[in-house]
Parts: structure tokens; sequence; C-alpha cells
């Protein structure tokens, strides 16, 4: 890339990250890792890839579609959103200042990290309300598909939990 | 008013032309040979996420509707991905694979749709269909053909949770009641006869090679999974003979028209709405 193209890229990525996720608005697309990659081309057609949380996951089109219209109305003519399955998504990617975000939402952001392995370490889920760890899983799935039912024993208060995967 | 630069950054979605839906990837399948084997994988995910969405508001807990259709959502995806693939073939998007082929274009095997029946049947099913699933997936990451391995790495750590959520509750009714215990053991008697339509081999998977996962390879894990579950439920392994099948060449049980008019109506009632 020229530098050129190198700085159309660079000042897309500025407007495409800056997009927050439709069911939890307090965290961008870049927080999450959903935004893999910008590129722009010599005729300043941009490019922008993404990568879904959760195959099923119904946010993507009002990503794509809140993709298009940040890049539009910053002057941005052609934008191309491609989606892409691999690598695939991993909470891994979510950033420490969105697991903080998230935490303070009230939703328990996920913790440690993905296994690779047969050996799956379950760590306890701290409660965002009064942080404690004597919580327990009501239900593995909540309500999108990316969180888990918990509750906590301490408050006696049910909350989100985002899986680790 | 001339209309200014200013006015250009006063844009809505309806005045985008806005691309088809985002459903995965961007390839095109390379022979018709993946583009039907791509078909197997999206009408059993399909045909599967259909029947789960049933239970929506009928599960025997409000947190069993929210898991259920969870799962039904991530089936879907997978089976959009695949579509997607498999259409891209010859030139059709996911919603004239889905909406509209008739049932002998249909390739999913009979396990996917046998009837929801009571919630034990449905977990019976789900336990075959999901540990199988995890087989499948786990294999097909090592595919020869891009796009098909991208896919099974994603849907793979969607189909682990899924096969949890079987286990579970395979071993919850088993090691329940009396009567939850008669339940699985009846249920499982039922779905058991169609599970090795899932690992039979077909001419297809010989000419595809190394871009397919071959069904009779999937057995041995299948089994050791399932025995591990069976052990620990104190079940045994059904002895009933195993179901004719034929769903990979179009050939369906009667379920499978009820359950396409009910999937098919709306888009073929009104071809081309949106929503």
């Amino acid at each position: 890339m020229s530098t050129q193209t190198l700085n159309t890229a660079t000042r897309a990525r500025a407007i495409a990250a800056r997009v927050a996720d439709p069911e939890i608005p307090v965290l961008t697309i870049e927080d999450l890792g959903v935004l893999r990659e910008v590129r722009a081309d010599a005729d300043g057609r941009v490019t922008v890839d993404i990568t879904p949380t959760y195959s099923g996951c119904p946010a993507m089109d009002a990503i794509r579609d809140d993709i298009i219209l940040a890049l539009t109305a910053d002057g941005f003519g052609e934008v191309d959103v491609r989606l892409v399955l691999s690598p695939a998504w991993s909470t891994d990617w979510m950033s420490e200042d969105g697991k903080r975000k998230l935490a303070e939402y009230g939703i328990a952001p996920p913790t440690g990290r993905a296994s690779h392995g047969p050996i799956k370490v379950k760590l306890a889920v701290k409660c965002p309300r009064c942080g404690s760890l004597d919580t327990r899983e009501t239900s593995r799935f909540g309500s999108t598909s990316c969180k888990a039912l918990y509750e906590c024993r301490a408050c006696l208060e049910p909350f989100d939990h985002f899986k680790v995967i | 008013m001339t209309a200014t630069h200013e006015d250009d950054v006063h844009v809505s979605v309806d005045e985008l032309q806005l691309a088809s839906e985002l459903s995965g990837g961007e390839a095109r399948a390379t022979s018709a040979d993946v583009a039907e084997y791509a078909l197997w994988l999206a009408d059993d995910a399909l045909i599967l996420s259909q029947q789960l969405g049933a239970w929506i508001s009928r599960a025997p807990e409000l947190e069993e509707d929210v898991a259920l259709g969870n799962i039904a959502l991530d089936l879907l995806g997978h089976a959009r991905s695949l579509l997607r693939y498999a259409g891209s073939w010859d030139g059709r998007n996911e919603d004239d694979l889905a909406y509209f082929r008739d049932e002998p274009e249909f390739r999913s095997a009979w396990i996917m749709e046998q009837p929801n029946g009571d919630f034990a049947q449905t977990i019976a099913r789900q336990l075959i269909a999901s540990t199988y699933m995890f087989e499948l997936y786990t294999a097909l990451r090592s595919s020869t053909d891009e796009t098909l391995a991208a896919i099974a790495e994603k849907s793979l750590k969607e189909v682990d949770y899924h096969r949890d959520h079987a286990v579970q509750w395979v071993l919850r009714l088993a090691g329940g009641t009396e009567l939850s215990r008669e339940k699985i053991i009846r249920a499982l008697d039922d779905v058991w006869p169609y599970a090795d339509e899932l690992f039979r081999d077909d001419p297809l998977i010989d000419r595809l090679g190394d871009a397919a996962a071959r069904p009779s390879s999937l057995r041995a894990g299948f089994d050791a999974v399932i025995d591990t579950v069976f052990g620990q439920a104190q079940l045994d392994v059904p002895a009933v003979a195993a179901s004719r099948g034929g769903g990979r060449h179009g050939s369906h049980a009667t379920p499978m028209g009820h359950l396409l008019a009910e999937m098919q109506v709306l888009a073929r009632r009104h071809p081309g709405a949106t929503w």
C-alpha cells in the first residue's frame, strides 16, 4: 500500500472502530474483536473485514449497515464490508478496556482464556454488582448467543456472563 | 436549494444500496461435488434448527426456551454459511435454497426430520445430532477446502455447547425420577435407528477425498462419547435395527413435508418479501 492508501485505511479504521455493538452498546466492535481489518485501494475504495461472535448472530447485519453509514457519512464513497469466518472469533480478542466497560454495564466479562485442549478450566465468575465470587451458572444460554445466565449467592441478583469461547 | 457537500452526510439506510445479507465467506465452491456436500451439511443444520425453533415458548422451563432457541440460532448460522457456499456454485442464494427447493432436493439425514415429540425425544435427538456434528466439524477443520474448514472451525465452538447441553440433560433425565428415566430410555430407542445414516459413506465422499470428512471415520469418536455418557447415566445402547434412511439422495419420511410447508409457506406466498 502507498502512503496515501495507508492513511486512508488508518482513517477509515478509526471511524469503523467507533461503531458500537447494537446489543451491548457500551462496547465498540473494536473492543469486541469483531473488527478484523480495514484496507483501502488507490481509488479510495475501503474494504472492512468483520468476524461474527457466533454464527447465527443477528447483530452482524446491523453492524455491517452501521459501518457503511459511519464511513459514508465521513465522505468515503465505496465501502465494502466482508464477513470472515477464519480464524474463528474468540473472547481472547476482547480488549481489557472492553472487559472493564462490560463489567461496569452489569455483564460479567469473560474470565480466563479460551481452552484449546480437552481440559476445560472453569474460573469463578465475579458478580458485576457486588464483586462476590460465590456465583453459580443457572443456564448456559442467555438473552443472546454470547451470554450465559448466572446468579450471585451473596447479593442474590441474577446477571449475564459473557461466555468464554 | 442546491445540494452542498454537507448535505451528503445525512444518509439513512434506506438511501444506501446495501449488499445482500451477510452470511459468511465470498468464496465460490470449487466443484459441483463440493457444493453437493455443503448441501448435506447445510440441510442437516437447517432442518434441525427449524425443529428446535418450535420449542420456543413450549419448553419445560424458561431457561430451556432460551437454550433451545439459542441452539437453533447457532444452527441457522451454520446453515446460512453452508447454503451460501453451496449456492455459489450455480448462482443460487441462501433463500433460493432454503425456501424454493422441494422435498426431494433436500439432503438432510432422517434423524433431523424426526418429530420433536416430548422433551426427552428432542434431547435424545440432540444427543445424537450434536455428538455427530462435534465429530464432523472436528474432522472437517482439516478439510482441503478452505471455506469448509473455516465454517467447521467456527461451528465447532458452538456445537461443543450444544453437545454439553444434550449430555447434561440425558444425565439428568436418566438419573431423575422413574418417569423421566423411562421417557429418556424410550426416546433413545425411538431415535437410535436414525443414527446410522449419519455415518454412511457414499460415492460423493469418495470423489471428494480430503475435502470431506468421511462419515464412517466419525463413528469411533461418536461411539466413545456415547459410551461415556451412557456409562455415567447407566443406560444401554438401544438394541434396535438401523433405519433405511435416504435423505442424502432426497428420499424423506412423512414429517418432512409438513416441516417444509411451514418453513417455506411465507416465502412462497410472497416471493421477494423482506422483513
